[in-house]
């Protein structure tokens, strides 16, 4: 099924197949010749046959379907709100965020903390950089407010932890120095996940 | 069984024999619960237990010191002794049906082995001459176990799980009953062995070619006897929780499935030995390793049903078996007599 077919949405022009059903038999002899008819066209043996069929498939087709979670995993789609990062500028390796604290004042669960000052340079610099993760509810907000791109949403998503509330400071979520090269580029809000077009066809909207 | 062997050796053997049975069908039914798990995970396309030990070989040991380590809770307000003896009831009846089963052929034990070489050992433990009768009479005994146990533990899943016991129980055993009377007639003696000899002549002399509807109706009363999916209404979770089980933890809980397993086996080796030529040689196939091949088939067949089908309602049940299968059932028992007289 090609993309074209998947987003046709106009429901008159499908090729749908309507299901058709026999009026239920009002006489006892009706009633009794379909039992028979149901009992002798063999669907439950088709039943039989369809699962034996995935099973050979699961097991010499390659169509098992388990993830072994732990040790295997998905990938995530950009539009994923998992645990905050915060980004560097590429060129000067500073770290982006310009203490405007616009991420503070729009945060509705109010778990960003922040703290500024100027520095030698009359920059702002900031001192003092929290996320509550016990309070946030990841709503994104402070990814999409942010006028540089320096806060965003990272890619870890795997965050029980033996506390009630843990915190993050701002050394623990930005880029480390000498992985800027690593650093990946925030996609934006409605980018498509890296594996789209394998999902697409399995989407059970796509039959 | 005509060669003669010492009295105190025979009595000695049954109860090795039946310490043999006890050991290896409950080891059987451990793993049995392995194989179900296994095999409806790969029908759903899933992998099944697979941490423990290799390919999840282990998940039995795992299960069973679960089991036994659990705490065993007796509810309030239900009835202590009844509520303590009815998983036994399961059990035991499942076991002791397996006496009166033939599953392997006779042998001699080599005279190479110590202390037992050069006896001669029937491969039943008890060749009784009423061996079908009785383990019928035994599996149907074995439902008291699910009866008693949802009317003993003062809880409403399980007092529904009883009285659907009690309407299975009432449905199925007539068409158990009357399904196996027409190749009874045709062997003329209610001992599995006698079914085994009468089909000696190979594949042809099989008892389905002649009674192919006692068969079916004997394999459909069979899911029902052990509830099995199509028949499973004692414990649907999606209806009544787990019906007579609900109040159950621990290994009292884990004695119902025993014998739950114990009968599907027993079950499976009745079906094998009366209709699909029991432990004969066929061919160039040893007949211990043939009938091996039939009772897993059948086992296997059982899995294969609760991964297809869904079940049905009681009253869809009652429906079933008393219009449709033991009017089936009696007319069979009249052609099959007419025939014979004939």
């Amino acid at each position: 099924m090609s993309l074209e077919q998947f987003k046709n949405r106009s429901v008159g022009t499908q090729t749908y197949k309507m299901v058709d059903y026999e009026p239920t038999p009002d006489t006892g002899m009706g009633r009794f010749q379909r039992v028979v008819s149901r009992t002798f066209r063999g669907e439950l043996f088709v039943g039989l046959y369809v699962t034996m069929r995935e099973m050979i498939n699961a097991l010499f087709g390659g169509g098992m379907h388990t993830t072994k979670y732990p040790f295997e995993k998905l990938p995530i789609s950009p539009r994923y709100r998992a645990i905050h990062d915060m980004l560097r500028l590429l060129e000067s390796g500073h770290y982006r965020c310009i203490g405007c604290g616009l991420c503070e004042k729009i945060c509705i669960s109010d778990c960003i903390k922040m703290d500024t000052r100027y520095d030698e340079n009359q920059r702002k610099e900031v001192t003092e950089y929290t996320i509550n993760f016990g309070r946030c509810i990841f709503c994104g907000y402070c990814a999409e407010v942010c006028p540089e791109l320096a806060i965003v949403h990272g890619q870890r998503y795997e965050t029980a932890s033996e506390q009630r509330a843990s915190f993050s400071i701002f050394d623990d979520m930005l880029t480390p120095k000498d992985a800027l090269g690593q650093q990946q580029e925030f996609d934006g809000f409605g980018a498509v996940s890296p594996n789209a077009d394998d999902n697409i066809k399995k989407t059970p909207l796509a039959y | 069984m005509e060669i003669a062997v010492l009295p105190e050796v025979t009595s000695a053997g049954v109860i090795i024999k039946a310490i043999i049975i006890l050991a290896i069908i409950s080891a059987v039914a451990g793993f049995g619960t392995y194989l179900e798990r296994k095999v409806l995970a790969f029908m759903q396309r899933r992998l099944g237990p697979m941490h423990v030990g290799p390919f999840g070989l282990l998940q039995i040991a795992a299960d069973g010191i679960k089991l036994f380590t659990k705490e065993d809770i007796v509810p309030q307000n239900a009835n202590k002794l009844i509520f303590q003896i009815a998983p036994s009831i399961t059990a035991a009846t499942a076991f002791i049906a397996l006496a009166a089963v033939p599953v392997f052929p006779d042998f001699t034990i080599p005279e190479w082995i110590p202390l037992l070489g050069g006896v001669f050992v029937p491969s039943i433990a008890a060749d009784i001459n009423v061996g079908v009768l009785f383990i019928l009479g035994m599996m149907a005994a074995g439902l008291y176990g699910p009866l008693l146990a949802g009317m003993a533990q003062a809880n409403k899943w399980g007092i529904i799980g009883s009285a659907r016991t009690a309407i299975q129980f009432l449905s199925y055993e007539v068409v158990t009953g009357l399904s196996i009377l027409a190749p009874i007639m045709l062997v003329g003696s209610l001992s599995l062995v006698d079914f085994n000899e009468y089909q000696t002549g190979g594949f042809a002399s099989w008892m389905v070619w002649q009674q192919p509807v006692a068969f079916i109706l004997f394999l459909i009363a069979g899911f029902a006897e052990t509830n099995r999916t199509p028949f499973d209404l004692l414990e649907n979770e999606a209806e009544v929780i787990s019906g007579y089980a609900t109040e159950y933890s621990g290994m009292r809980w884990g004695m119902f499935f025993i014998g739950e397993y114990a009968n599907m086996i027993t079950v499976s080796v009745i079906a094998a030995v009366m209709f699909m030529g029991g432990y004969n040689d066929l061919g160039f196939i040893a007949g211990w390793l043939i009938v091996i091949l039939k009772i897993a088939f059948i086992f296997f067949l059982m899995l294969w049903v609760r991964a297809s089908w869904p079940h049905i309602r009681p009253d869809q049940l009652m429906w079933l078996c008393w219009k449709v299968l033991m009017p089936i059932a009696v007319i069979n028992i009249v052609i099959t007599g007419f025939v014979m007289m004939v």
